[in-house]
């Protein structure tokens, strides 16, 4: 990340029941997907609270993922 | 543990290399460099395997000797290995909530298999994050329950019949609770269920005579429920028995309310007479065979159309059977069923069409743009291989009408808060792998409250419900999961913002004090009340709001 170009990082929120258990099935599939991402697993995609997002956003993300 | 001086966080990273799984992608040595700097971390380990004996073994080692008091393991998912490594921190002395997992496996090692570098920048992320919520992980603890155990059986059918009497059988005492005056529901009108050809009275009776013998079964006829309170283990169960009130105890409760067959009012000119239901025709043909010499019989009656969508799966192996007794009785009798598609899923019943069709039952598909017409004597309808109107003679038309949710069927979704699908028919916890269960635990269904099902499926549904009713029943006691939500009462205003959003009913209004509380039984820890809580009393213990805004700020360091 320290070549100039522009590298985005993603912070995902991915529910354990589906969109996380999804990114586990990618990975048994051996789907390959670039890195940026950064997965945190919440019980459910409701659990995640707006301030959570604007959060990530304030920390410099440059995308927001809410799978579920 | 002082209250007034903290404890020092002393966390333990190990970091599995999963044989060549994650070490053969990722830079291992740079790993395990990286977690050394991590805040708080006093203890890092590579191992070959984690999840090994050996594995296994470091970890509760490491726990006394290095005086950890967090575990992070970096390797594959939660969702398969949290539990193995949580007895592991237990059987050390840690509480299990104290854990935590990086997913450098599923979620890394093998998607990035061609980045070796950026994958490893990632993981070390995964890292770090979870050794941050790591840091702020609390203390939690299952709450042990008693079971009562007993079973609730709604429904007296044929699948609410098998259900009581495998419970009883496994020597449970079991109340089975029917609403009309004797069991069987709706096997009563039956003439004759197949493959067997067999009176529904003998399979009636071998069930009946099973449950009455069973001291363990409790048969309640003319009773219906009226309501339940408690939770899994530990239900309360009013029952209205001929008019009289009185309560049991359930650990778990089973919905067999089944079906009702559609009286199709209005359709093609239904008058019960000579215009009837296969429900009808089967209780004629058990007094003898009607004198009609023409009959026509019309399949999708009700079904499949813009009011209900379904196909009720057992009427085209009702209308064949009813033809082939027809033509057996009388080969004379000239029978043409109308039809859209033939359902005659199974061995059996394609040996059964194939019969029908040698007996000399004519089959004709039709249109539903262009539905027959009944009328004076006759049926006209648009023949779509010939291309052509045609009119059958018929002294007795009988329709395929399908099997409808019960009228009652929302009032026990409401009274269970378990869903009803848009059809108004049970709705299972997941389609294949929770096909008897309901999502809330200590409810299970079976039969055709489910889903219109044939006898052998309502009896195999019952079992399946049963078994699955069993494996709470034969435990000791019950624990619930630590990660549950709370909610403080100094900060709760009472707004019923997360009454409103929990699916589970878990969270009641305490009017004298004027809070929401959390009963952390019913409660599965999807966290949608700390979501919607404006004023952050509720909290999700394990995902809470610090832990996972140190989450976000260490997955945006690097």
């Amino acid at each position: 990340m320290s070549n100039g170009e522009f590298e985005p990082v993603i912070v995902g929120f991915l529910c354990n029941w589906c969109a996380y258990a999804g990114a586990d099935l990618a990975g048994v599939s051996r789907l390959q997907y670039p890195s940026n991402l950064r997965t945190i697993r919440t019980l459910c995609s409701a659990t995640v609270r707006p301030d959570q997002v604007l959060k990530a956003f304030q920390k410099g993300a440059d995308g927001v993922f809410v799978g579920g | 543990m002082s209250d007034l001086k903290k404890p020092e966080i002393r966390i333990g990273v190990f970091i599995c290399d999963c044989g060549s799984n994650i070490a053969g992608y990722l830079d291992m040595k740079e790993l395990v460099e990286h977690a050394k700097t991590l805040p708080n971390v006093v203890f890092v380990q590579e191992n070959l395997y984690t999840c090994s004996e050996g594995g296994i073994n470091e970890i509760k080692t490491a726990i006394p000797k290095a005086n950890l008091n967090r575990v992070v393991v970096a390797s594959c998912t939660p969702r398969t290995h949290e539990p193995l490594f949580q007895s592991a921190c237990e059987e050390a002395g840690l509480n299990p909530y104290l854990f935590e997992m990086a997913n450098i496996r599923d979620q890394c090692s093998w998607v990035h298999q061609r980045e070796r570098e950026k994958g490893t920048e990632r993981a070390k992320g995964q890292i770090a994050m979870a050794v941050a919520k790591a840091a702020r992980l609390r203390e939690l603890s299952r709450i042990q329950l008693g079971i009562s155990h007993r079973a609730v059986v709604i429904g007296g059918g044929v699948s609410g019949m098998a259900a009581a009497m495998a419970l009883g059988n496994m020597g449970y005492e079991t109340d089975l609770v029917e609403k009309q005056d004797r069991l069987g529901g709706l096997l009563n009108d039956h003439n004759i269920v197949l493959p067997a050809n067999e009176s529904p009275a003998v399979i009636l009776n071998d069930l009946k005579s099973r449950l009455e013998s069973n001291p363990k079964i409790n048969i309640h006829t003319k009773s219906v429920v009226t309501k339940t309170e408690g939770y899994i283990g530990n239900y309360t169960v009013t029952l209205n028995e001929n008019g009289a009130e009185k309560s049991v105890p359930a650990g778990v409760i089973v919905v067999a309310i089944g079906a009702r067959v559609l009286k199709p009012e209005g359709l093609y000119g239904y008058d019960g007479d000579k215009v009837i239901t296969h429900s009808e025709l089967e209780a004629l043909l058990k007094q003898g065979v009607p004198p009609a010499k023409h009959v026509v019989m019309i399949q999708c009656v009700g079904s499949r159309c813009e009011e209900r969508t379904y196909c009720s799966r057992i009427c085209c192996m009702t209308a064949v059977k009813n033809s082939i007794i027809l033509k057996e009785a009388d080969p004379e009798t000239q029978v043409t069923i109308l039809y859209r598609d033939m359902q005659m899923y199974g061995v059996e019943n394609e040996d059964m069409f194939r019969k029908s069709k040698e007996l000399g039952v004519r089959y004709a598909t039709y249109d539903p743009k262009q539905p027959p017409v009944v009328g004076n004597g006759q049926v006209r309808v648009f023949h779509l291989r010939m291309g052509k109107e045609i009119s059958l003679p018929s002294d007795l038309v009988v329709l395929s009408t399908p099997l409808i949710a019960q009228e009652d069927a929302p009032d026990i979704s409401t009274m269970l808060k378990v869903p009803l699908n848009a059809n108004g028919f049970f709705l299972e916890g997941h389609v294949k792998l929770k096909p008897l269960d309901f999502a809330t635990d200590g409810i299970f269904l079976c039969g055709s409250a489910r889903f219109p099902s044939n006898i052998r499926e309502a009896v195999s549904q019952g079992l399946g419900a049963a078994s699955r009713a069993a494996i709470v029943l034969s435990k000791e006691a019950l624990f619930t999961s630590g990660i549950v939500a709370d909610i403080n009462p100094e900060t709760c205003c009472g707004c019923l913002g997360c009454v409103d959003v929990c699916p589970y009913g878990a969270i009641s209004y305490v009017t004298d004090r004027g809070v929401c509380e959390v009963n952390k039984v019913l409660c599965k820890g999807c966290g949608g009340c700390a979501a919607t809580c404006p004023s952050g009393s509720a909290r999700l213990d394990g995902f809470s709001n610090d832990q996972i805004y140190a989450q976000i700020e260490q997955a945006l360091a690097g």
